[in-house]
Order: structure tokens, then sequence, then C-alpha cells
């Protein structure tokens, strides 16, 4: 049953598995539900959808797989309904439920008001049918037909359930998720190198349990606490064609902040040269030169650069291509420094990643970083933390 | 087991009662996620009010282990009473805390055990329970013991928004997104809340509330929860209805604001917003 649903599902990127499969199996044959198409919604969108993200996939899904049948059967419902019915019926019911139903009248006397009440439904609302063909091929429809009364005719309800999917009103949910701090932050979490440093202010149980022992008095050992110890330099464009950009790289420049413990962040406009600032304001007067930078931070720090890397050619090739300063040595030279310095070293590019090959620079500097090259969006981070993690320094 | 059709002080919607209810009968959690405010932390309590069963309450913070859930072996306690020759010593299980998952495996009674803000712990953390949620029974290692749930208690677990709920954490559960409530929804909330209210209060009101949400560039939309103790504090000030009614485009911040917007920068948004309209006209 629904194996065709679930096609649909998986191939609009829903990940459903068998697991889902069986439990929707679990949930009809206890009878969760009413037997209305509205609930058999509810309820398959409470087992496959996970990620609210996705409910708007997942009515379109659902209008289609079930609406393909409905057109099957929908045009023309005298025609079907009676044999198909009628071999559903026989291969879901038991002999003693047959006898129930003959009970009522003949099977074609039941059939008559059975087409009639589609008929009229059809006529009152186009969510009458609709709902016999879907049920039809399922266990589902097998129980709308009972011997306790056509419930297939139903009530009024089935054109207002129609609409439940049809609304698509997770629609704003979709796609729209933007990179919030919590997520980035969440992301950025990949990048751990767990150890003990600094004041030891915490108990060290078996330490202590093993001293107390062997000493044979309560011997208190205590030792430092197990904190990120991942050292992170992060480098951020500003100004001029980043400015479209701020609001993304402020959230991931405050999740950085409070996800580690050991940052130093440095800015940059354009291309990396022989100097650097802390603050914007004072960017000409104060100045780290970045010899200092590579001198003082270890092989071990991580180098996350964040910028749209969309410039002339020139201003990474050529000494003096610079369009601030005249700058004695090439941009290219400056990063292929801090790559060498520094082998964990990714370059987070905010604009789409589908722009870039349109972007000269860009290719030029995604080659600088070693082709480490990520688009600023949930997956791109994640993939950089990977690539951080990997490196050994 | 009785259905869950929402209860006097809580209005359900059909998609979350087919939600609570699948989860009730085949015994699988139930993640509920949305907006702050929006009603996922009462959600639990109404369950356990609704099907009559204890609430444990499981609140999870960023320090929050999976083992906690459990139990926790309390060694610190016991070397202190072997260091003063306390006869407990010598049984472990004196220095056995119950978690919460355990009190809830054990409950006489069926309990609903909320699990709350799952996405607070660490990214391990869903990870971690796995197998305890699958199968409902966990091993103490210190004692031999197992403990196994006689009859799978109701979990509900709630996140705020978390991304990174493993995907097999997420098979096992029932999931239902609690959208924000449309105005239909939300004056059946209202009536629930405030019973007898003026109906004009509450339809204006509703507006400047629905209008606030539609502000661009707001930090943080008021949610259902904001809207009931705005509407509470209205009350409480007696606020003259013609102080909604002829709104003044130039004060565009509503009365008693701060009840709806809880970010500097939203009040500052409005008074930019009020300042144009006085501008303009």
């Amino acid at each position: 049953m629904f194996f065709n649903f679930i096609d649909e599902l998986r191939s609009a990127g829903i990940q459903a598995s068998f697991k889902e499969h069986l439990v929707l199996l679990e949930a009809l044959d206890k009878d969760v539900i009413e037997q209305t198409p509205e609930q058999f919604y509810y309820l398959s969108r409470a087992i496959f959808v996970k990620d609210e993200g996705l409910l708007d996939k997942f009515d379109q899904v659902f209008n289609k797989v079930f609406k393909g049948i409905l057109t099957d059967y929908g045009q023309n419902p005298v025609d079907i309904p009676e044999e198909w019915l009628k071999a559903v019926a026989e291969k879901f019911l038991t002999p003693e439920e047959m006898e129930a139903i003959k009970s009522l009248g003949s099977w074609e006397e039941i059939m008559e008001t059975l087409k009639k009440r589609l008929e009229e439904q059809q006529k009152r609302h186009q969510g009458g049918n609709k709902w016999v063909g879907t049920g039809g091929t399922s266990p589902y429809g097998n129980a709308g037909y009972n011997p306790e009364g056509v419930r297939i005719g139903g009530e009024s309800k089935h054109k207002r359930a129609l609409k439940v999917w049809e609304k698509r009103e997770f629609q704003n949910l979709d796609n729209t998720r933007e990179l919030g701090t919590r997520n980035i932050k969440v992301a950025l979490r990949r990048l751990r190198r767990f150890a003990r440093e600094g004041n030891p202010d915490e108990l060290d149980l078996e330490g202590t349990i093993e001293g107390t022992a062997k000493q044979g008095w309560l011997d208190i050992r205590m030792r430092a606490e197990r904190k990120n110890a991942v050292k992170v330099l992060l480098f951020l464009d500003v100004g001029g064609s980043m400015d479209p950009f701020i609001k993304l790289v402020e959230e991931l420049f405050s999740a950085a902040t409070t996800e580690f413990k050991n940052l130093e962040f440095f800015y940059f406009h354009n291309c990396l040269y022989e100097g650097v600032w802390k603050d914007n304001k004072r960017r000409w007067s104060e100045r780290t030169n970045t010899w200092d930078i590579l001198h003082k931070y270890g092989h071990d720090y991580k180098v996350i650069f964040v910028g749209d890397a969309a410039m002339s050619p020139y201003e990474i090739t050529h000494p003096g291509g610079s369009v601030e300063h005249f700058n004695e040595e090439a941009g290219s030279v400056w990063l292929q420094r801090v790559a060498h310095v520094y082998p964990a070293t990714v370059w987070m590019n905010p604009v789409p990643e589908k722009q870039w090959g349109y972007s000269q620079s860009t290719k030029v500097i995604k080659e600088m970083v070693g082709g480490n090259m990520f688009p600023l969006t949930l997956d791109g981070l994640d993939g950089a933390m990977r690539e951080l993690t990997r490196k050994k320094h | 087991m009785q259905r869950f059709e929402g209860t006097s002080n809580y209005v359900a919607t059909d998609d979350l009662k087919v939600a609570v209810n699948a989860a009730v009968l085949l015994r699988r959690p139930l993640l509920v996620k949305g907006e702050p405010g929006t009603g996922k932390t009462v959600l639990a309590h109404e369950i356990a009010k609704a099907v009559n069963a204890p609430l444990i309450e499981w609140n999870i913070k960023s320090t929050t282990k999976a083992q906690q859930g459990l139990y926790e072996y309390d060694a610190v306690a016991r070397l202190r009473d072997g260091q003063l020759g306390d006869e407990r010593v010598h049984d472990i299980s004196n220095y056995i805390k119950k978690g919460k998952l355990w009190e809830a495996f054990t409950s006489p009674q069926l309990p609903v055990l909320l699990i709350d803000e799952i996405d607070k712990a660490d990214i391990e953390f869903p990870n971690d329970l796995l197998q305890e949620l699958d199968r409902m029974s966990f091993d103490v290692y210190e004692t031999k013991e197992r403990i196994a749930a006689q009859e799978r208690p109701i979990v509900v677990i709630t996140s705020n928004n978390e991304k990174e709920l493993p995907d097999a954490f997420l098979r096992r559960c029932f999931f239902h997104y609690i959208k924000f409530p449309d105005r239909e929804t939300m004056q059946a909330i209202i009536d629930v809340h405030f019973p007898g209210i003026q109906k004009t209060l509450v339809s204006k009101a509703m507006e400047i509330f629905y209008e606030v949400r539609e502000v661009p560039g707001l930090k943080k939309k008021p949610s259902t929860s904001e809207l009931l103790d705005w509407l509470k504090l209205l009350l409480n000030e007696d606020m003259p209805l013609d102080v909604l009614q002829n709104r003044d485009p130039a004060k565009a911040i509503p009365p008693l604001h701060g009840a709806l917007l809880k970010n500097e920068q939203d009040v500052m948004l409005f008074e930019r917003l009020a300042f144009m309209a006085r501008r303009q006209s």
C-alpha cells in the first residue's frame, strides 16, 4: 500500500523510510484516525514530515499523489467503483463480513445506492468522489466500505479537507530557512577539539577515588574543565561589494564569538594585504601588520576568511593592485603565506555558488585556498567546518 | 485510552489532535516544534490532564547529559560515607539517584513524560537517548539491574528550532509543527482564556496584533502568549476602547507595547515608523 506515495515523497526530498511506512500502516491498523481524508492527511504528515521546512513539499506531493488517482477514477465515477470495489471487498473482507453486508440487501442494491450517492455528491461538490478513488487503493478505502454503512458517501467534510493541503499554508516556511545564529552555532559546533586547559576547577572523580584508595584518606584531586580548545582566526571582508551581506556576516560573527573561546578576528577590504584592522572606525590609524599575525598565532589556528571574492583580478595578482593604497606585494603573495602558515584555511563566500563561475577573481582565490571555498549557507558552513576538522593543524 | 480533543483551556487544531492521538495510541514520542510562545510546553500539561496521567517534566539545559535522565551515581557521597564508616556504603544502590526517565518507566500510573527544549542540550544528546526511548528500557551498570517500562509512557518532546536533530531520532517520532494560529483559532484561544471579554476590544487588539506581526524587519515577532499577556494588561489597566480604536498613525507604537515588543531594536523600529508617519502627514 502507498508505495507510490513513498516514492514520490522520497523523490521530493522528504526522507521517508520503511520505518515510517510501517508506522503509518500500524496507525491505520489501530484506527488511530477516523476515516476522513483530512485525518489521513494529518496522520501521514505527522509521520513523514520531520521538519517544518518540508511541510509545503509534503502538501504538494500529497496533492499530486492523491490527485493522480482522483483523475483516473474521478472523471466517470459510475464506471469504475462497482467491480473494482467488489474485488477489493472480496480481497479484504472476511466471509462473515461479506455476509453481514449481504444482509443489508443484495450486492447490486448496495452498489446502486453507493453509485447514486457518488453521483449526488459530485453534483454537490467535487471533493466526494475523489475520496472514494483515493480510498479504494488502500486499506483505508476498505475500511471506508464496511457493514456500518457506505461511509464513502460521507458528510460534507470532504471539500474542506481537500483544501487543507491545497491551501499550502506552510509555503513560506519552505526554503526560507535563513541562517539564524542558532543554526550557525550548531554548524560551527562541528569544529571542536576538546582539551583540558586552564585552572583545575573541576573535581576529578576517578583520580580522587584512586588517590583515596591508595592513601587511605580522602585525597581530593582537581582538574581543568574540558573545553573546546579550537583556535580560530577570522578574517572579514568589509565595505563595498560586501554591503548586501552585512546581516549574514553579522550573524556568523555573533555565533562565532560565542561558540569559540579562542577567536581572533580582523577586517580587510577585498583582498588580504600587508595590513589588517580590528576596528572599522580606526582602520587607517590602527592597523595590524599581517606579518605580526602570522608570527603571533601558531600553526594550529584555523583560518576562516569571509568575503565575496569579487574584485578585479589585478587586486590579487599584481603589486599595487589594491584599490585603496599602494601595496608592495600582491594580494596573492599574502594569501599564499597565510595558507602556508595555516594548513587549515577556508574561504566562506556569501555569494551563491552558482555565480562563482562568472567572477575571475573568485576562481583565483579559490585556487589560493586550495579549493576550500564554501558558500555561506548552512550546508556550506557544515562542509567548511568538516574541512577544518579534517586537517591535523 | 481516551482521545485527546483539546481541553477547556487549550484549543487544539484538528491536525494537532491527530498527531497527539497517534502518538498516544502507538506510544511513540511526539516531537513538537513551533515559534516560541505557541504553547508547546503547555501541550504536554494538557495531554496529561486530558488522559488523566501524572506529568513528569524534564527541562533540558545546555549542561544536561542524557545519562542524568536515566540515573546518576553519587560517588562523592559514597566516598564520604566510606570515610565516616557509614553502613550504607556497602550497598551501592543507596547512591544511585533516579533520573526522570527512570521515574517515568517505573511510575505506578502511566505518566506523560515531557522532555522540554531538547535542542538546548549538546548535539549528541538526542542520539544518546535513542535506545532508551525506543525500547523504553536501560541498564544500571553499577547494580547490574535492568529498568524497563511496564507500559510505554507517553513522551512529548519540544524543540525550538534545532536543525540538527539526528535522522535516526526523528524516525522514531511523530512530528507536529504548531503553526502560528490564524485569526479564527486565535479568537478561540482568547475566548478560552478571557471568557466574557468585550468583543470589540478583542477584535481591535487582534487587528493591532496582526499588524505588528506583519511589520517587516521585526527581530522577534510577538506570539500567542504575548497577545494573551497584552490583553491581560489592557484589561487590568482598564484601557478605554477608543485608545485602540482611534489609532493615530503618528503613534505607531501600540499602547502598553512592552508586552508585545521584547526587544529595544523593535521598539526603535516602531518609533522610526511613527516618526515617518508624522513627517508624511
